[in-house]
């Protein structure tokens, strides 16, 4: 529904529909941290350099400051909340926290969405195919080796479980 | 910022009448990753915004061995670079294409919209010159063909006039024995803008040694991406050996027009001109022998 400047979208967020009123000019990272009170995502640059922001969108991992709320009507979408099943972490979390692989945690759900898309895509990535697949989530905190090792150790995780 | 309109039409006439009705208060959205940046640090100011994802002739991504390759200005580069005919025939143009931003960037930005932002640094549009690659605009006087070559006009300027959007990009099939490359000098591994490009395809003939034809197009060193027909006519009918290499590298130092900027100076850039004709003449020579 659409009134000038301002409409009514729904999207799919983490299997569940949701409908948000929105402005014409907001974000998609407006959206859900204004809209839908959804915090976990966070901004950062708003220029699509540091993956902050990351979500996945019907599929595919986008910096969500560069999705125009309004494109998001009808879509699917994965945030961070969506990634633990209640009180049991995804493998990705859980190593995260293992690896220590966060210090100050603004760039952290970016990091573990964009990883999410990775292993969803390819289960068994190489050091390289990680750390140019994450070229676009910045950490300005810990560096990136407990980082790479936390999506390592993940994968491996995941691969022995039904998850 | 003013209040913003957005359509998301599901038809080309549809866009077509948006933007004759608009005139220059009309963003066309693609991916974003240009428009989406400009648009909110007010570089572009527009009442409405056109998503033109959603229309059916953006979205073709096809192959044919008698026709080439069809690639509409909405696929975006995520979904170009994994398709496999793409790899196979052109691979120049998806190692330009997959150049494009992050994985998050990927996602988003298409190649149609690497060639309407107008950048003569863009990662795509030397392939696309050198390929011998039609854009087809639509307007509300119907559709035209423009040469990739003819594209840009400037730093951020095209051939596109106001109510006209770019539609797909055409590719025509390789001849046999034929490969093409793209190298970009960039002073990190990622997530960069071009010092300078270069792109090269080349037809050997049948001895497999001597070059049957040869283009070469350079790009960020000029205000527009440059064919340098000198450097392919320094390799036909030629065995590639390190004089013609260093003919083919010659024209593309005189062809180049730098500025020098915070990437880098005129001279570097010039040099480097050089160097990635070279070096994609050898990638391109390369990939034909590998078949």
């Amino acid at each position: 529904m659409s009134n000038g400047t301002k409409r009514i979208i729904t999207a799919t967020i983490n299997g569940n529909e949701t409908t948000m009123a929105i402005d014409n000019r907001m974000s998609l990272l407006q959206a859900l941290r204004d809209v839908a009170g959804m915090t976990g995502t966070k901004e950062g640059c708003l220029t699509g350099d540091c993956g902050a922001c990351s979500v996945i969108l019907n599929g595919r991992v986008v910096d969500s400051c560069l999705v125009m709320a309004a494109e998001a009507d009808g879509a699917q979408l994965e945030t961070v909340e969506g990634m633990a099943r209640g009180q049991e972490l995804h493998p990705l979390q859980t190593q995260f926290l293992e690896h220590a692989a966060l210090q100050c945690g603004i760039c952290t759900p970016g990091f573990l969405v964009a990883a999410k898309a990775l292993l969803d895509r390819n289960p068994n990535p190489t050091e390289e195919e990680i750390r140019y697949w994450l070229a676009g989530n910045l950490c300005r905190c810990t560096g990136y080796r407990t980082i790479i090792e936390a999506v390592q150790d993940a994968a491996a995780e995941l691969k022995t479980s039904a998850r | 910022m003013k209040p913003l309109e957005f359509h998301a039409p599901t038809t080309l006439d549809e866009a077509i009448g948006l933007l004759a009705a608009g005139g220059q208060d009309v963003g066309i959205l693609g991916g974003g990753t240009d428009l989406i940046i400009q648009y909110r640090a007010g570089r572009r100011a527009f009442g409405h915004m056109l998503d033109v994802k959603k229309i059916p002739e953006l979205n073709v991504l096809s192959y044919d061995d008698a026709t080439g390759l069809r690639l509409g200005a909405a696929v975006c580069c995520d979904a170009f670079t994994e398709y496999a005919p793409a790899l196979k025939h052109y691979p120049g143009l998806v190692e330009g294409a997959e150049l494009i931003g992050s994985t998050q960037i990927q996602s988003r930005a298409t190649v149609g919209g690497n060639v309407c932002n107008g950048s003569p640094a863009a990662d795509t549009i030397c392939s696309l010159i050198v390929l011998g690659a039609t854009c087809v605009v639509a307007g509300p006087g119907g559709t035209r063909e423009v040469a990739a070559k003819d594209f840009m006009t400037g730093p951020g300027q095209t051939v596109l006039q106001p109510g006209e959007l770019l539609v797909e990009l055409r590719v025509p099939p390789r001849p046999a024995r034929s490969a093409d490359a793209y190298l970009r000098f960039i002073p990190r591994n990622e997530m960069d803008i071009a010092v300078a490009g270069a792109a090269t395809t080349l037809t050997l003939a049948e001895d497999g040694t001597t070059v049957q034809d040869a283009r070469v197009a350079i790009g960020a060193v000029g205000p527009t991406p440059i064919l340098v027909e000198a450097a392919g006519a320094a390799l036909v009918g030629r065995k590639l050996d390190a004089a013609a290499l260093d003919a083919a590298a010659k024209a593309s130092e005189a062809a180049a027009n730098p500025i020098s900027d915070v990437r880098g100076t005129a001279e570097f850039r010039r040099h480097l001109a050089g160097v990635l004709t070279r070096r994609t003449i050898e990638i391109a020579a390369h990939r034909i022998q590998q078949g």
